[in-house]
C-alpha cells in the first residue's frame, strides 16, 4: 500500500498540486508585510482563471492567456486597493465581495459570454480548452535522466518552475531591494516610513498589486493548465490555504513555501488515496484539517516563543 | 538683530476644528547655536506649537520665518528641506529593520541600479555616528537595541537628513540617569558643532542644566522668554504652574472617620524597565477628599490602574474595608464599593455607541431590582435613569440617545451619574473634570464635595492645581513614582510651595509623608 503511494509520481503531483497554493502564498506574504491583508485571493484567482481561459481560446494561445490573466488579477486587487485605500472600507469585507464576485459573479459572465446555458452541467469554459491550449510543459534537460530526482523533478509546467523561481525573487525583493525595505517599513510602522517621505499610500498599492499578480499566475496555472478550463469554485479554497500557508511560514517566502508544501502533500495524498478506492468523503477533508492542525501548531508555538520573550524580560527586569 | 534667530515664530494662534485653541498669539524666537527650552505643562501648547514648526500642523494665523525666510511648512517633508529636523516622543523607527535601514529609510543607497547598498547604508551610519559621537550599532536590529540607543538613532536620522535645527520632544521622558546624562553631553556637543536645539520638557533640573535661554508657555499663551542663567528655579515653577481662575468651592471640615483604602509599599516597574511606582504608602479615610498632584507622568496614571486592576503591580498591598483589591477582577472590586471616574471617559467611561441608559445601568443591570426573571424589567429601569439625568442634569433628548452624541460635559456626567449613584465607600476620580465646560465642571466638584461630607472616601487625581488644592481636605504631591510630598491642611498651601515639590526641587522627609498613613 505505501508504495503504491510513495512513488515517483506522488512526489511529482505534490509539486504540480503545490504551485498554485505557491502562487497566492506570494502574494499573501508580500500583502501582509506591507500590511494588507488581501483575503481576496481566492476570487482574484478565480477572475484570472476565467479570463486567461476566455483568452486563450479565443486567440489560440496559451501566452496571450497567461498576460490576460496576471492583467485581471492585478487589475481586480488594484480596485480592491482603491475601495479600501482611498475610500476606506474594510479591506476584509472587500476581499469578501472580491471572493463572492470570483464565485458567482464569474459564473455570470460565464454564460453571458458564451452563451452557454445551464443544461444539466452548470456552465464552464472546459469544453473551450484543449490540449494545443495548455501552458507547455518542460523536460529539464540532463536532470530529467536522473533516476527517481528526474521524473519528480522534470516535466512540469513551466508555470511551476517560475512558483519556486518566484520564492526567491520574492525574498530578493523583501530583503535586498528599496521597495522591500519600504514595503517592510510601511507594514511596520507607517508612521515611520511616512516621517521620512515614504509614500505609505503608494507602497500598500504596490504589495496589493503584486499579491493579485500572483493571484493572477495561480489562476492561469489552475484552468489553464491544471483543470484545462474554468468551472464553478474550481479554486476550491487555494486561496485561503494560501493565507494559512502565509500565517504557518511567519510571513516569510521560505518558510510560507515550506508550509505551501505541507498543504500540497496533504491534497497530493488525499487525492492518491482516493484513487485507491478508500471513500472520497473521508479524505477529501484531509487538506482542510491539516490547515488547521497546521494553524494550530503555529499558534502555540508563536504563544511559546511569546511567554519565552516575556519571562526573559521579567528576568532582566528583575536583574536591574 | 532679527538674523540672529534660524527660527522665528511669530503671533501664532492654532484653533483646533473643536475650538479648542491650543496657542494663542505666540512668539517663539530660537537663536543660531543655542539650547532653547520650551517648557510647560501638559496640555500647555508646547506640542502643537512644534507640530507647526515641524509642518504636522498648520497655524490658524500668525508667520513662521526659518533663516530670515518667511515658510509655508506645509508638510514635514518641506521642514525637513529647510534643515528643521525632529525626534518625537514616540520613536518613528521600524523594529525589525537595522540601525542602518532605518538610518537610510527612505533615501536607500543603491547598487547595480536595483539593490539596496547595505555596505553603504552601513558607511553612512557608522560616520555619522563618528562625526557626532553618538555612538549606535549600525547592524543590530532596533527593537534589540537599548531605549537609549533608539534616541540617537532618531538624532542621527535627522542629522543623515541635513537637519540644522533639533526639536526635542521630551528626550528623557524614557531614559534613565545614566542615559540622560550621556544625551546631554551629545547635545552640548551638538551644540559646539553650531545645530540649534529645542529642547522640550517640564522637568526643571534638567533645563537649569542644560539650555541657554527658555520660553514658558501656559495655557497656550507665552509667559515670555528668559536666559537660563538669569532666572531661578522657583520663579520659573511659579510662571509654569501658577493659577489663573479660582473656581471656590464651599465645604465644611472634613471628619474624617475610619480607615476605607490602605496602600502599602506598592511598586510598579513599567516594560521599559523604569520605574513608575517606588514604595507608594498611604491611607484614606472615610468623610475625606485627598488629592494627588503632580506633574503626568509621575506615577498617578499606575497608581489609578493599580488600584483597579487595570495593571498589576510588581509589589506592596492595597486593601478597601481590610480586604484586598489587587489582582481582583473589576467586577468584585465594584462589589466592595469602589467607584471609578476614570481618567479617559471615552475609553474606560463609556460604550461611545450604546444609549445614555445602557451605560448608566451596565454596573448594575445584574441586579435584582432591574431584573424580572431572565429579562430587564424596562419600567424600573427607565425609572432608574431618568431619576439620574434629573439629578445629575444630563442635558439629552431622552435616555435613549447614544451618548457620544452628548458634549464632553455631559457624558462625564453621565459616567459620573453612574458611579457616584451605586452606593460607593471609596470613589476614585481620576482627572474628573478634564476638557470639560465650566458648568459640569462645578457640578461635579460639588457633587464630590457633598459625597465626602456624606461619609464617602475620595481620592482625587488631577494635574489641575486649582482643582486638587480647592477640594482636597489633605493633599499629596507625586513626583517620580513616589510620595515628595504630604500636606495635612490645603487650606495654607500656596502655588509655590507646591510648584517646587511638583518639580522635584523639594521632598519632604520619609517621617514626614509617612504620616500619611495615620498609624
Amino acid at each position: 500500500m505505501l508504495q503504491l503511494i510513495f512513488n515517483t509520481d506522488f512526489f511529482f503531483s505534490i509539486l504540480r498540486i503545490t504551485a498554485p497554493i505557491l502562487f497566492a502564498t506570494l502574494g499573501a506574504v508580500v500583502g501582509e508585510k506591507a500590511g494588507v491583508s488581501n483575503i481576496g485571493l481566492e476570487g482574484t484567482m478565480m477572475v484570472s482563471a476565467l479570463f486567461g481561459s476566455l483568452t486563450t481560446y479565443w486567440s489560440g494561445s496559451w501566452a496571450v492567456g497567461l498576460v490576460v490573466a496576471l492583467f485581471c488579477g492585478v487589475l481586480v486587487s488594484l480596485l480592491m486597493g482603491f475601495f479600501a485605500f482611498n475610500l476606506k472600507t474594510d479591506i476584509i469585507l472587500t476581499g469578501i465581495a472580491v471572493n463572492m464576485i470570483g464565485s458567482g459573479g464569474t459564473l455570470f459572465l460565464v454564460k453571458v459570454i458564451t452563451q452557454q446555458t445551464e443544461g444539466k452541467a452548470l456552465a464552464s469554459t472546459t469544453s473551450l480548452i484543449t490540449a494545443a491550449h495548455q501552458i507547455p510543459s518542460w523536460n529539464i534537460p540532463l536532470i530529467k535522466d536522473i533516476p527517481i530526482l528526474g521524473p519528480i523533478l522534470s516535466g512540469h509546467c513551466i508555470l511551476t518552475y517560475v512558483a519556486f523561481l518566484l520564492v526567491f525573487l520574492t525574498w530578493v525583493l523583501l530583503y535586498r531591494t528599496p521597495l522591500g525595505l519600504n514595503i517592510r517599513s510601511v507594514g511596520e510602522n507607517p508612521n515611520a516610513a511616512s516621517s521620512v517621505g515614504v509614500s505609505v499610500l503608494k507602497i500598500k498599492y504596490i504589495a496589493i498589486g503584486f499579491s493579485g499578480l500572483m493571484a493572477g499566475f495561480g489562476g492561469a496555472f489552475m484552468s489553464m493548465y491544471y483543470s484545462m478550463g474554468w468551472s464553478l469554485d474550481m479554486v476550491a479554497g487555494r486561496g485561503f490555504i494560501a493565507l494559512a500557508a502565509q500565517a504557518m511560514g511567519a510571513g516569510e517566502p521560505v518558510g510560507s513555501m515550506l508550509s505551501a508544501l505541507v498543504f500540497g502533500f496533504a491534497q497530493a495524498f488525499s487525492i492518491k488515496v482516493s484513487s485507491k478506492g478508500i471513500d472520497s468523503n473521508l479524505v477529501t477533508p484531509i487538506p482542510y484539517l491539516v490547515t488547521i492542525l497546521g494553524l494550530v501548531a503555529f499558534a502555540l508555538v508563536l504563544r511559546h516563543r511569546v511567554k519565552k520573550q516575556h519571562s526573559a524580560s521579567a528576568l532582566e527586569k528583575t536583574a536591574k | 538683530m532679527a538674523e540672529e534667530y534660524v527660527v522665528q515664530m511669530k503671533g501664532i494662534t492654532k484653533v483646533y476644528p473643536n475650538g479648542i485653541a491650543a496657542n494663542q498669539d505666540v512668539d517663539f524666537n530660537v537663536r543660531k547655536g543655542e539650547i532653547h527650552a520650551l517648557m510647560g505643562e501638559n496640555g500647555a501648547g508646547k506640542s502643537t506649537l512644534m507640530k507647526m514648526l515641524f509642518g504636522l500642523e498648520q497655524p490658524t494665523s500668525g508667520e513662521i520665518w526659518v533663516n530670515g525666510e518667511k515658510v509655508n511648512l506645509s508638510s514635514p517633508a518641506v521642514a525637513i528641506s529647510k534643515g528643521i529636523g525632529m525626534v518625537h516622543q514616540h520613536f518613528m523607527l521600524v523594529p525589525s529593520l537595522t540601525v542602518a535601514e532605518n538610518m537610510v529609510l527612505g533615501m536607500v543607497p543603491k547598487k547595480s541600479g536595483l539593490f539596496i547598498d547595505q555596505k553603504k547604508a552601513v558607511e553612512i551610519t557608522e560616520e555619522y555616528s563618528r562625526k557626532f559621537n553618538l555612538e549606535v550599532d549600525p547592524n543590530a536590529k532596533v527593537m534589540d537595541i537599548p531605549v537609549g540607543m533608539k534616541q540617537k538613532v532618531e538624532i542621527l536620522k535627522a542629522l543623515v537628513r541635513g537637519a540644522k535645527i533639533l526639536i526635542l520632544d521630551e528626550p528623557t521622558a524614557v531614559l534613565t540617569t545614566q542615559e540622560t546624562t550621556e544625551l546631554f553631553r551629545e547635545l552640548v556637543n551638538l551644540k559646539n558643532q553650531g545645530y540649534t536645539l529645542i529642547f522640550i520638557s517640564h522637568k526643571l533640573n534638567e533645563i537649569m542644566e542644560i539650555t541657554d535661554r527658555m520660553t514658558i508657555l501656559r495655557g497656550g499663551k507665552s509667559m515670555g522668554v528668559h536666559e537660563t542663567k538669569d532666572v531661578t528655579a522657583e520663579e520659573i515653577s511659579r510662571l509654569m504652574v501658577g493659577r489663573d481662575v479660582v473656581l471656590k468651592v464651599q465645604k465644611d471640615k472634613a471628619q474624617p472617620g475610619d480607615e476605607v483604602l490602605r496602600v502599602r509599599d506598592l511598586e510598579y516597574v513599567n516594560e521599559w524597565g523604569k520605574k513608575m511606582l517606588d514604595k507608594v504608602s498611604f491611607s484614606l479615610r472615610r468623610g475625606e477628599i485627598l488629592g494627588i498632584a503632580g506633574v503626568e507622568g509621575n506615577g498617578q496614571k499606575e497608581l489609578v490602574d493599580m488600584l483597579f486592576h487595570l495593571n498589576v503591580p510588581n509589589a506592596g498591598t492595597a486593601t478597601v474595608n481590610g480586604e484586598n483589591i489587587l489582582g481582583v477582577s473589576q467586577r468584585k472590586i465594584r462589589e466592595k464599593g469602589v467607584s471609578l471616574v476614570p481618567e479617559d471617559r471615552m475609553l474606560y467611561g463609556i460604550a461611545g455607541a450604546a444609549s445614555i441608559q445602557e451605560n448608566m445601568i451596565a454596573d448594575r443591570c445584574g441586579s435584582k431590582r432591574l431584573n424580572k426573571g431572565p429579562m430587564f424589567d424596562m419600567k424600573s429601569i427607565h425609572a432608574e435613569v431618568d431619576q439620574l439625568i434629573q439629578d445629575y442634569t444630563v442635558l439629552c433628548k431622552s435616555g435613549s440617545q447614544r451618548v457620544d452624541n452628548l458634549s464632553g460635559g455631559n457624558i462625564q456626567k453621565v459616567v459620573v451619574a453612574r458611579e457616584f449613584s451605586n452606593n460607593p465607600c471609596l470613589i476614585i476620580a481620576d482627572q474628573p473634570t478634564r476638557g470639560i465646560d465650566v458648568g459640569a465642571t462645578e457640578f461635579i466638584r460639588k457633587k464630590l464635595v457633598e459625597l465626602s461630607r456624606a461619609g464617602v472616601a475620595v481620592l482625587l487625581v488631577s494635574a489641575d492645581l486649582n482643582e486638587v488644592m480647592e477640594l482636597s481636605d489633605s493633599l499629596m504631591v507625586m513626583c517620580g513614582g513616589r510620595i515628595a510630598a504630604y500636606f495635612e491642611d490645603t487650606s495654607e498651601l500656596s502655588d509655590e510651595v507646591m510648584g517646587e515639590y511638583m518639580l522635584g526641587l523639594k521632598r519632604q522627609t520619609p517621617e514626614e509623608v509617612r504620616r500619611v498613613c495615620h498609624e
